[in-house]
């Protein structure tokens, strides 16, 4: 076939210089490839949103009154369980079909890895949620000063929200079936975040100014960004070592 | 101690235990330049555990492990540097494509095509791996040794399970080659393997003293 022969030459230390692993942006097409290819686990968070929403009205009455009050609030809750739901996944098949193995022997950190999975699993979980947001708020009578509190405090929340579930993912990922531990790490962990989200949305509804919330909220995503993935990275460490 | 600069990898009265139980105790070897070794032993011996072991995946052992005559952990960055380790899990993801994945690995697409051609498959380059056969799938993550600038130290899990006999043949020439330039080998497989020279270490000969591990448990350092 006329092909030169491989590795020609590989003793010595010089040639361990060799970039070996994925580059950051290597990592984030290939996640991004991955999470669009899998196409169900990108819908169902949506469509559990969405669904649970619709049929609230439904559940608790459709008075227009309770259902203002009650909307930051659902919205918020609804929000946080499907990137609950979708956190199992996070590192799940990289796990068993041995390649976060082999990124965690890669000689980088793992910290990079992490931050991409995490980056591309708010961008098809979070960002579509934030997106969807004001429409179900037209579904639950929200008034017109409540949507860009809603919108901006999901699309802050939510990143929050993946970056601190990574942390649980990454402790659970050996366990056969992670899902109620997982809810237990990752729960309390994701109450300054409701909080905050749903007050931003509920002192806008009260006329009130909201950029407090969003400043806290743009706190947590900063110190949850420089952080959480590396605790993840940590626990997937402690994982591996199993 | 003195360490013998030939020797890349040396492995010195090495013991481990698995969820309590003791796998194997003592094992000694060396892996000089250009040598392979292949690990043998029954099922659950603990061939994979003394892999995982010697690339620091697991930190329960006793006994010094050696690169290039430092010690492990120590020396464990130096090691991984110079690392190509395929797992029994061989780390292609399913929802990738065959060259993607091994674009994942840092390849550059003209050499990932060249490997892949050599384990023949060639027109496989756009299947997502999810939709390869067993033996495919192995092909794809062996067509990591193939790639330009290999590193030096390879560690081979079951590298000839689900392989075909041209697979083989092709596997063992490269592993041929790979010790000709200077490259170690360590790998466990059940068939033989056509190689030389190769050192062969029975983990059966080996196995521990289930006492020793009640009495002292080591976690590392």
């Amino acid at each position: 076939m006329g092909l030169k022969p491989p590795g020609a030459g590989i003793t010595g230390e010089a040639k361990c210089k060799r970039k070996i692993g994925p580059g950051f942006f290597t990592l984030l097409r290939c996640e991004l490839l991955l999470a669009l290819r899998r196409q169900s686990e990108l819908v169902n968070p949506l469509l559990f949103f969405v669904t649970v929403l619709a049929l609230m009205p439904i559940g608790i009455g459709p008075e227009p009154e309770l259902l203002t009050r009650l909307a930051p609030g659902l919205i918020w809750v609804m929000a946080l369980l499907a990137t609950l739901l979708s956190q199992e996944a996070l590192f799940r098949g990289d796990y068993e079909d041995g390649s976060l193995e082999q990124l965690a022997l890669l000689p980088q950190p793992l910290y990079f890895a992490v931050s991409a999975k995490i980056l591309i699993h708010w961008l098809v979980t979070g960002l579509p949620l934030a997106l969807l947001s004001p429409l179900l708020g037209l579904m639950f009578n929200l008034p017109i000063a409540g949507y860009l509190p809603l919108a901006f405090s999901l699309l802050l929340g939510t990143a929050c929200l993946s970056l601190i579930g990574s942390i649980g993912a990454a402790l659970t990922v050996a366990l056969r079936r992670p899902g109620l531990l997982l809810a237990l790490i990752i729960m309390p962990l994701y109450v300054p975040v409701l909080i905050f989200g749903s007050g931003a949305v509920q002192a806008a509804l009260d006329g009130y100014g909201y950029s407090m919330e969003l400043a806290v909220l743009a706190a947590i995503l900063t110190a949850a960004g420089a952080l959480a993935p590396l605790a993840a990275g940590a626990a997937i460490r402690i994982s591996l070592d199993h | 101690m003195p360490s013998n600069t030939s020797s890349l990898l040396q492995v010195r009265g090495l013991s481990c235990e698995r969820d309590g139980r003791a796998l194997f105790t003592g094992v000694n070897f060396a892996l000089k330049v250009g040598s392979a070794l292949q690990l043998e032993g029954s099922n659950g011996v603990g061939k994979s555990t003394l892999i995982r072991t010697l690339i620091g995946n697991t930190k329960e052992y006793h006994g010094e492990v050696l690169w290039r005559g430092k010690s492990l952990p120590g020396a464990l960055p130096q090691l991984r540097q110079s690392l190509l380790y395929i797992g029994h899990s061989a780390g292609i993801r399913r929802g990738l494509t065959v060259l993607e994945n091994l674009l994942w690995y840092g390849a550059k697409p003209a050499e990932a095509l060249e490997a892949l051609a050599r384990l023949k498959l060639c027109g496989f380059e756009y299947s997502l791996c999810g939709e390869l056969s067993a033996g495919q799938l192995r092909r794809v993550a062996l067509a990591r040794l193939f790639l330009d600038e290999a590193p030096v130290l390879w560690m081979l899990d079951e590298p000839l399970m689900a392989l075909d006999v041209h697979g083989v043949e092709v596997l063992e020439a490269r592993m041929a080659q790979h010790l000709s330039s200077g490259g170690v080998i360590l790998l466990t497989s059940h068939q033989p393997v056509a190689l030389s020279p190769l050192e062969r270490v029975d983990l059966t000969e080996h196995v521990g003293d289930q006492e020793v591990w009640h009495s002292e448990i080591a976690y590392g350092t």
